[in-house]
């Protein structure tokens, strides 16, 4: 029936029909696991004859898009290998042809998977295991090249010891000598590598209760510990374990001998991790125990839990299904471990991998399929959370309401961490709600970290203060703009504000009345105080000022850069400056300084695409041209008509230049203003004789850091300037590191 | 054999697909609608309480990326808050991700309700209902007392968003 079938069907549709049956392959079904590995096997191998390019596609693409399902696919490809030793090699020889690509195009998240699917070909009786251990000796000996990144280095070690426990037995009880040899060389290496990008990267400030570790020292211990316990490995599920029979009898192939491809100017290598953990084996105390934070088997899970999240992010209730149904839910306890995950990806610095809403609308959706367990899970975490705060953005984004039950927020100095922390959750909780509502379920005691009524003060409004300089004519002026009085008129109300700069003349005749300008932007903004929609009509040419509630101060500013009344190293300028200060350390500010540097950021973007769509263009033209063997124009009219396009093309160019430029200088205005603000404070302590760690101090270094990790990708180009210019040697020391740090995470 | 493939199961994006409605007010035809609906960076949100204000949709639409506009809807005859709203985005991906992880999820209580629209134009931020409020609203209208919605949902009073020029 089924032949008959697809000689009807279009070859579209097999392929379509293939990959589906792939894909679903280890999925919820009525069959057991192997005799649905089985059956599959059975009809690729009879579709081999005309489907055989089409299967190793579709094979090599789950191999490195679905490693949550890694063992399912390396016992099907077993399966086929004992059945058709041809089709064995030729997935092999297409696998390293697709590792060398992703290597070769900096996908490296990509080739890790295809590395470790290929070492569990070793378990499947495909590859012969001397021919992956010689792999992982040239892996290996990358640490001994020289002059190249450390990051280069770091991942072949990666790729090598993330295998290990999937195939760490069988390699070592094959070839132990040699295994024990790498072991060694893993060990010397880790041990001289420098870890300077640590301290960036961590989370919380403490090591206990959970001590963050680095990555790769952390995968080490857990390798360490598989060889102490004979590499006996359990939680791993292996269905090829079922079919050893069949397997064993299957010719293995040789891997062909792998050399690294050599590091370029154009490679770019994962930037390291921090591994981070807030469970242990004392959290659940009544279901299964967590395994340890260096067992292999906590490994495992995590890796599959992140990839789980990374194949179904977009849909997210497929998303927390797949997680809730990893399987081991009973000797496990699963439930920790995806809060846990979740967590780490959404402290991951420099930033999570997927955006921020996503998490929380994902534990949500986790919430809902589990009721009863979910929701205790997520309020331990969010106690241990409140208990140690380094960062806060991303956790302060929740939009769930917090219970809180820490009463010593409230003796504290405010700016402490803890305290600071609630007033900003509320502060968001706010935004999202309203003021009343916030007043109503904070209990009386936390009244004190309430958020402030964000009702606008317009001091021309208040009759007490008639006396005010300018309070007349804002009252005038409330009534003109009212009645849609023309510019004009307006203009010739303001003429009567007092100047309290009279006596000013800063020599080049050029003065200002301020508080002609703060009544007239006082005024517009009190009567266009009722929504954002009526305040952008309003505002049509005026200068930043400050303003009581929050929130319209951040969509204000952004509406100003959006229209060009101010520019984006304005913006960074007034951040820093003394009328901020007092303000410093709270999070609107620093949501108004990168939504800025990330308008800049897509600012030049869109010119430089721009600029490579015309050149397009004009390339179009030319091809145009000269395929048309018939033109008998002469050079002066094609000159023509390249001409709009070459001029258009030159000023792009400008653009772009002076975009990028612009760009440049925005980090260079905020670094500067950063280097200014803590040196201050670093010789007022060093002469008052007082503590530096202040929390201010704190604060402003993290932000500082921040501003390093969010925006990584360009800082990179400033390297030499920022080493030049700003970062010398003769700077403190402790604003030294933070740039030092940051160098280190490429290096 | 490229690097670059993917995988079907792994491009299913259910929530960021047209839904089956279509504006019956919409000028133009049923293509020329569905093309603007599949490159439109605004969306509608519908099921808000009466009470949500433009800086609460703001502060929530806001997580998925940087709003352009936000145009409350508004009862046609009471000029007041009518319980939807036009959320636009400056990018079609910040419009994608808001309907993956906000449409369905709740604010001031209620669950909120996300789906493409073609294109704010002026008079599409008036109910259409009979009484002039949403399609489905019911007709008792009192500004002093009680309002009864569609859910039966109870408000003691609603507030008024006026205009600063009459």
């Amino acid at each position: 029936y089924l032949k008959k079938k697809r000689r009807t069907s279009e070859p579209s549709e097999i392929e379509e029909r293939l990959e589906s049956l792939i894909c679903r392959v280890g999925e919820k079904s009525n069959s057991s696991l192997e005799s649905n590995l089985e059956g599959l096997a059975g009809v690729l191998e009879a579709d081999l004859p005309n489907y055989k390019s089409k299967i190793l596609r579709i094979l090599c693409t789950v191999a490195r898009l679905l490693p949550e399902k890694l063992t399912v696919y390396t016992t099907l490809v077993g399966l086929l290998n004992a059945r058709n030793y041809n089709f064995g090699g030729e997935f092999v020889e297409a696998m390293i042809r697709q590792l060398k690509e992703c290597l070769k195009v900096n996908m490296y998240n990509e080739a890790v998977h295809l590395v470790r699917f290929l070492s569990d070909l070793v378990n499947c009786h495909v590859i012969a295991a001397p021919s992956m251990v010689a792999m992982f000796e040239n892996f290996v000996s990358v640490t001994q090249e020289e002059d190249v990144p450390q990051v280069r280095c770091d991942w072949y070690m990666f790729a090598f010891l993330s295998s290990l426990p999937w195939v760490g037995k069988e390699l070592y009880e094959k070839k132990d000598a040699e295994m024990d040899r790498l072991l060694s060389q893993t060990e010397s290496y880790l041990k001289r590598r420098q870890k300077i990008h640590v301290p960036m990267l961590q989370v919380w400030t403490a090591d206990k209760p959970h001590p963050q570790e680095e990555y790769l020292d952390c995968l080490w211990s857990q390798i360490q510990k598989l060889k102490k316990d004979r590499w006996q490995e359990r939680h791993i599920l292996r269905p090829y374990l079922a079919f050893d029979s069949v397997l064993c009898e299957a010719l293995q192939h040789n891997l062909p001998p792998f050399t690294p491809p050599p590091h370029t100017e154009d490679s770019v290598y994962p930037m390291p991790r921090v591994i981070f953990r807030m469970f242990d084996y004392t959290d659940d105390p009544e279901g299964p125990v967590m395994p340890g934070s260096h067992s292999v088997e906590r490994f495992v899970i995590e890796e599959n839990l992140h990839c789980i999240i990374k194949s179904h992010w977009k849909e997210r209730k497929t998303c927390a299904a797949q997680l809730l149904s990893y399987p081991g839910n009973n000797k496990i306890p699963l439930n920790y471990h995806i809060v846990e995950v979740i967590f780490a990806e959404l402290f991951q610095l420099p930033s999570p991998p997927h955006i921020e809403v996503m998490y929380t609308t994902l534990l949500i959706e986790l919430c809902k399929l589990q009721p009863g367990s979910l929701p205790q899970v997520r309020s331990s975490t969010e106690n241990q959370a409140k208990k140690r705060l380094k960062r806060l953005n991303a956790f302060a984004k929740s939009h769930c309401i917090l219970s809180f039950d820490r009463s010593d927020c409230l003796t504290q100095d405010l700016e402490k961490p803890k305290p600071k922390f609630v007033r900003e959750v509320l502060e968001k909780c706010m935004r999202l709600s309203y003021h009343q509502r916030i007043i109503d379920i904070v209990p009386a005691s936390f009244s004190v970290l309430s958020p402030a009524n964000p009702v606008c003060i317009y001091k021309y409004g208040d009759e007490s203060n008639r006396s005010l300089p300018g309070y007349t004519v804002a009252l005038c002026l409330t009534i003109a703009i009212k009645n849609k009085a023309s510019n004009d008129e307006i203009f010739s109300i303001l003429k009567d504000v007092p100047n309290p700069n009279q006596d000013d003349d800063d020599g080049e005749g050029f003065t200002f009345n301020p508080l002609k300008i703060e009544v007239f932007v006082q005024t517009l903004l009190h009567l266009a105080a009722k929504s954002f929609s009526h305040s952008f009509s309003a505002l049509a040419k005026f200068v930043c000022i400050v303003f009581h509630k929050i929130q319209m101060i951040a969509v204000l500013v952004d509406k100003m850069i959006r229209t060009q009344i101010v520019d984006c190293a304005a913006v960074a300028n007034w951040i820093f400056s003394s009328e901020l200060a007092h303000d410093f350390t709270r999070f609107y500010i620093w949501e108004i300084l990168h939504s800025t540097i990330r308008k800049m950021n897509k600012h030049v973007l869109k010119i430089h695409k721009e600029l490579e769509e015309t050149k397009a263009r004009l390339a179009r033209q030319h091809k145009r041209r000269d395929s048309d063997d018939d033109d008998d124009d002469d050079d002066r009219s094609t000159d023509r008509e390249d001409g709009p396009l070459e001029e258009q093309i030159e000023r792009l160019q400008e653009k772009v230049e002076s975009a990028q430029s612009e760009q440049k200088n925005l980090f260079l205005v905020i670094f500067q203003r950063f280097i200014m603000l803590l040196t201050e404070h670093l010789v007022r302590c060093e002469t008052g004789g007082i503590d530096v760690f202040t929390p201010w101090y704190k604060s402003c270094i993290e932000r500082l850091q921040q501003i390093f990790l969010q925006h990584h990708q360009i800082i990179q180009q400033y390297m030499v300037t920022l080493e030049n210019l700003l970062f010398t040697a003769e700077l403190d020391h402790h604003i030294l590191a933070v740039f030092q740090q940051f160098c280190a995470l490429q290096a | 054999m490229s690097s670059g493939g993917t995988l079907s199961i792994l491009r299913s994006d259910s929530y960021a697909e047209l839904s089956q409605y279509r504006d019956q007010h919409f000028r133009g035809t049923r293509y020329d609608q569905e093309r603007l609906l599949r490159k439109s960076c605004t969306l509608y949100v519908g099921n808000l309480s009466f009470y949500t204000t433009e800086e609460q949709i703001h502060e929530l639409f806001g997580k998925s990326g940087d709003i352009k506009k936000v145009i409350m809807g508004l009862d046609k005859v009471k000029k007041t808050a009518c319980g939807f709203c036009f959320v636009e985005y400056y990018a079609r991906g910040d419009a994608e991700n808001a309907m993956r992880y906000i449409n369905g999820t709740r604010l001031d209580d209620r669950i909120i309700r996300t789906d493409w629209d073609a294109g704010f134009k002026e008079g599409r931020q008036y109910g259409r209902g009979r009484s002039g409020g949403q399609v489905g609203c019911h007709t008792a209208w009192d500004f002093k007392g009680m309002v009864t919605l569609p859910n039966f949902f109870v408000l003691k009073e609603h507030r008024i968003i006026s205009e600063i020029a009459a």
